[in-house]
């Protein structure tokens, strides 16, 4: 019975989200107020369906209920409770109720909090936004159904994929999808300036706090994803330029972009067809990566089981989608250029070259997830592009990036001074390359790259740190300040944190990979590890071989190590869990590998890391998405809500 | 209108070409290195029968398929009911492999299941497969009166498959 409401809660979804997109449109076309009037209640709706749906199917999970076919491909009676809760969107058609629910809280939250938007805006924004519901709910009801029920009920499970059992799944989805969704609403609002015909320092205000929440969603889900990769599968990488980290990866490239867009475009009026052209962008790069995650075109670690008729939709979707507004951007972007000038050297120059470096990043990375589908359409054969490629090609793009930041926070707008820059920046240049020099022979091994990332990485900080300073000698009241700027300071640091991370692992990391029987011990990097046991340890739905793995330093035992190898009894794969020793400078890592019979004694593949500031990669991420909230929250988004809400009560109903 | 502002859009239409060309591909599908020579010998004990031994060179002269399986094989009860269907019509004979498995294990999968194989043997530590260059289960040879590979289905034996290709070549391979 309740998975049926919850079928029909979708089904019902689908026509309020019908109604809302068609109303939406044409009321703001035609001026109706009573139309648009329906916007708010009408995505609040949406949001009741959706979610309800969402608990009908958790309830599903929660009772084992098998004859749901999705809940027998995916859950176990065995399952701990928790897991039957991630399950949820642990497959391909939970996953996308989840990235349907996600939708209808973006747009609950804009009916929410959008009190200072005209309601032809509102009731544009919601009506793309149901559009692109309607999508989705379609792919569901045709393809993609979790509420089916099967004729036989089997006995138990199929069970969640083990991989996926981790309290990773718990966050890192939700978190991911928040942000993949959130793309929508800058794109919404883009479409409704398009179909307005009026884009102005207004419409970015509105949408620049949107834009940035759905990007810190995004930045907190890749890092997430990124760190449970690091964990999960022992193999000590954080970054596998997988299909499906890209499809990530790339919506949050021209995400970045497009924040920066919309200051320019809200303080000084300028860059407007390409802010709106980075929201459209970066909206279709999260169709596109969906396309690419759930039609099986590409090969990734990520899979999910393909149907080739899922495909068709998505593509025919996504052609839909960024067809039409691609052509509405080329029907309506004449009408939206205008805007003041700014000479070469000024602050709009330097966040233009990022985005266009930003953009062309992104670009390079979605050609190499495109190139082996490319070369296979055309008969060339097959092939994969990996790393080396990635790592060759984005490194270069980025390292400039870094640099024309820390310009482009400091000169001024409009017009600055090539003399007036150099005079500010050059000590904090001279010492960043002095001590980013340094730094590598510090840290062992002199190498180029090493010391040009570590000479970016000081520049971004200490330049940071001079211009607080500046900032703090030149307004004594420092309360004045707008917390957006001290979000934007915080998240350049993040960069630079994360950047750290990146180039020490890169050029520090030692590992092996060895043979050791019970008392063996291996040194990595000053660490000794040694194998003092191995134990049987059975879980609530697999059963473990527990290493006991001493980690010493300078012939003092500092903690033990408890690596696992698990069975699951569902599937034959043996999952391997880590165990990790973390501090702020370095992380030590040990998983446990196969148990090996080829000798006498028993013994096992042991593979043990040692990774210079790891961490510092998540910890980036995190302060970028730390900054990222600051700058959303500035009072200044507030204010002005305020301001017209006076406004509005002034004037007579 | 804005021929420039059309550019995006171009662009994005040869994308969609790619991509839906891309639909009709499958990118697990890899050439195996071993069409086109001689399948790998073997001799395995018999799963029904394990006093008995079965080999490769038992087949020479006759058109045959070699499917792996194995009972903890998801993918390979999706093609189960297909071999069934195909092993009513007595085209060719089908070997089954079973790959990586206990023998309780499979016997009972098959008593379950149904057994659509001429005979099983056993592949318990996986040699066989490895030298068949097997990357999962399941994964079908189709071998010639030459003991030549000539084909390899990677994953389930799809209905489509089956009439499409293997049919075919089993039909020319005959003559």
């Amino acid at each position: 019975m309740i998975p049926e409401i919850g079928h029909f809660s979708l089904i019902l979804a689908l026509f309020v989200a019908l109604a809302l997109g068609t109303l939406g449109v044409i009321g703001g076309q035609q001026g109706r107020a009573d139309w648009m009037a329906l916007a708010r209640p009408g995505a609040q709706a949406l949001w009741f369906l959706a979610s309800l749906s969402f608990v009908c199917l958790t309830y599903a999970f929660f009772t084992n209920d098998f004859s749901v076919s999705y809940v027998a491909q995916h859950s176990n009676s065995k399952l701990p409770d928790i897991y039957r809760i991630a399950g949820v969107w642990g497959g391909h058609e939970g996953s996308l109720l989840l990235w349907l629910v996600m939708l209808c809280s973006w747009m609950m939250a804009i009916s929410l909090f959008s009190r200072q938007l005209p309601d032809v805006m509102v009731s544009r924004v919601l009506a793309v936004m149901s559009l692109v519901a309607v999508g989705f709910l379609l792919f569901m009801l045709i393809t993609s159904n979790p509420f089916l029920r099967l004729s036989e009920i089997p006995p138990d499970g199929r069970d969640l994929n083990p991989l996926l059992q981790d309290p990773g799944l718990v966050f890192h989805p939700p978190m991911l999808y928040m942000g993949y969704v959130g793309m929508a609403v800058p794109f919404a609002f883009s479409i409704a300036a398009l179909l307005n015909g009026r884009l102005d320092a207004a419409w970015a205000r509105w949408t620049r706090p949107w834009a940035t929440a759905a990007w810190i969603c995004l930045t907190i889900g890749i890092a997430m994803g990124s760190w449970w990769a690091y964990y999960e599968l022992g193999w000590g990488g954080w970054w596998f330029w997988d299909p499906v980290e890209n499809a990530s990866f790339l919506p949050w490239l021209v995400g970045t972009a497009l924040m920066h867009s919309l200051a320019v475009t809200e303080k000084r009026g300028l860059f407007r067809s390409w802010t709106i052209m980075l929201s459209i962008i970066g909206f279709s790069l999260s169709l596109l990566g969906t396309f690419l995650v759930r039609s099986g075109v590409l090969t990734s670690v990520h899979a999910f089981a393909t149907d080739p008729k899922r495909g068709v939709f998505i593509l025919l979707f996504l052609s839909a989608v960024v067809g039409g507004s691609l052509t509405l951007f080329a029907m309506r972007s004449g009408k939206v250029r205008a805007g003041g000038a700014f000479t070469v050297v000024s602050r709009e120059t330097f966040l233009l070259i990022n985005n266009v470096l930003l953009t062309t990043a992104a670009a390079a990375v979605l050609l190499g997830t495109l190139y082996p589908l490319i070369v296979d359409a055309l008969n060339l054969g097959k092939l994969s592009v990996g790393p080396p490629y990635f790592n060759s090609v984005f490194a270069p793009i980025m390292l400039p990036v870094l640099f024309f930041m820390v310009v482009g926070s400091y000169a001024r707008w409009k017009n600055d001074s090539v003399a007036e820059l150099s005079k500010k920046l050059r000590p904090v240049a001279i010492v960043s390359v002095l001590l980013g020099c340094a730094a590598p022979l510090l840290a062992g091994a002199w190498s180029w790259l090493v010391a040009l990332s570590l000479t970016l990485v000081f520049w971004i900080v200490l330049s940071s740190l001079q211009q607080i300073y500046r900032q703090l000698k030149d307004s004594p009241n420092w309360k004045a300040i707008p917390i957006s700027y001290w979000g934007m300071q915080v998240a350049h640091i993040g960069i630079a944190v994360c950047v750290v991370g990146i180039t020490m692992v890169k050029g520090y990391e030692t590992e092996k990979d060895v043979r050791m029987a019970i008392g063996d011990t291996v040194e990595v990097a000053g660490y000794t590890f040694k194998l003092t046991g191995i134990s049987e340890v059975p879980g609530p739905n697999y059963n473990a071989d527990r290493g006991i793995v001493e980690l010493i330093k300078n012939g003092k035992v500092l903690r033990t190590l408890q690596p696992e190898k698990r069975t699951y009894f569902s599937s034959t794969m043996p999952m391997t869990e880590t165990a990790i020793d973390s501090n702020l400078v370095r992380d030590v890592y040990v998983a446990l590998g196969e148990r090996l019979t080829d000798g006498t004694s028993p013994a096992w593949a042991m593979r043990v890391y040692h990774k210079p500031f790891v961490t510092w990669i998540w910890g980036g991420c995190l302060l970028m998405a730390l900054g990222g909230a600051m700058a959303a929250l500035d009072r200044r988004y507030r204010r002005k809500a305020m301001a017209s809400k006076a406004v509005s009560q002034g004037v007579p109903a | 209108m804005n021929r420039k502002a059309l550019i995006p859009l171009g662009i994005f239409a040869v994308l969609v070409v790619f991509l839906a060309i891309g639909l009709t591909r499958d990118p697990h599908e890899i050439p195996s290195p071993f069409i086109g020579k001689p399948a790998p010998a073997f001799t395995a004990p018999q799963l029904q029968t394990p006093e008995q031994t079965f080999s490769g060179k038992d087949m020479l002269g006759k058109v045959w398929i070699l499917n792996t399986w194995a009972s903890w094989c998801v993918a390979c009860r999706q093609e189960h009911p297909i071999l069934m269907e195909f092993a009513k019509t007595k085209t060719i004979p089908v070997i089954g492999l079973d790959y990586k498995d206990q023998n309780t294990e499979g016997l009972k999968w098959l008593a379950r299941y149904g057994d659509p194989y001429d005979l099983s043997i056993t592949d318990q530590d996986g040699r066989i497969g490895i030298d068949f260059g097997v990357y999962g289960v399941p994964e079908s040879f189709l071998i010639d009166k030459m003991g030549i590979i000539r084909y390899k289905q990677i994953g389930p034996v799809t209905e489509e498959a089956l009439r499409d290709k293997i049919l075919p070549m089993v039909r020319e391979l005959q003559k």
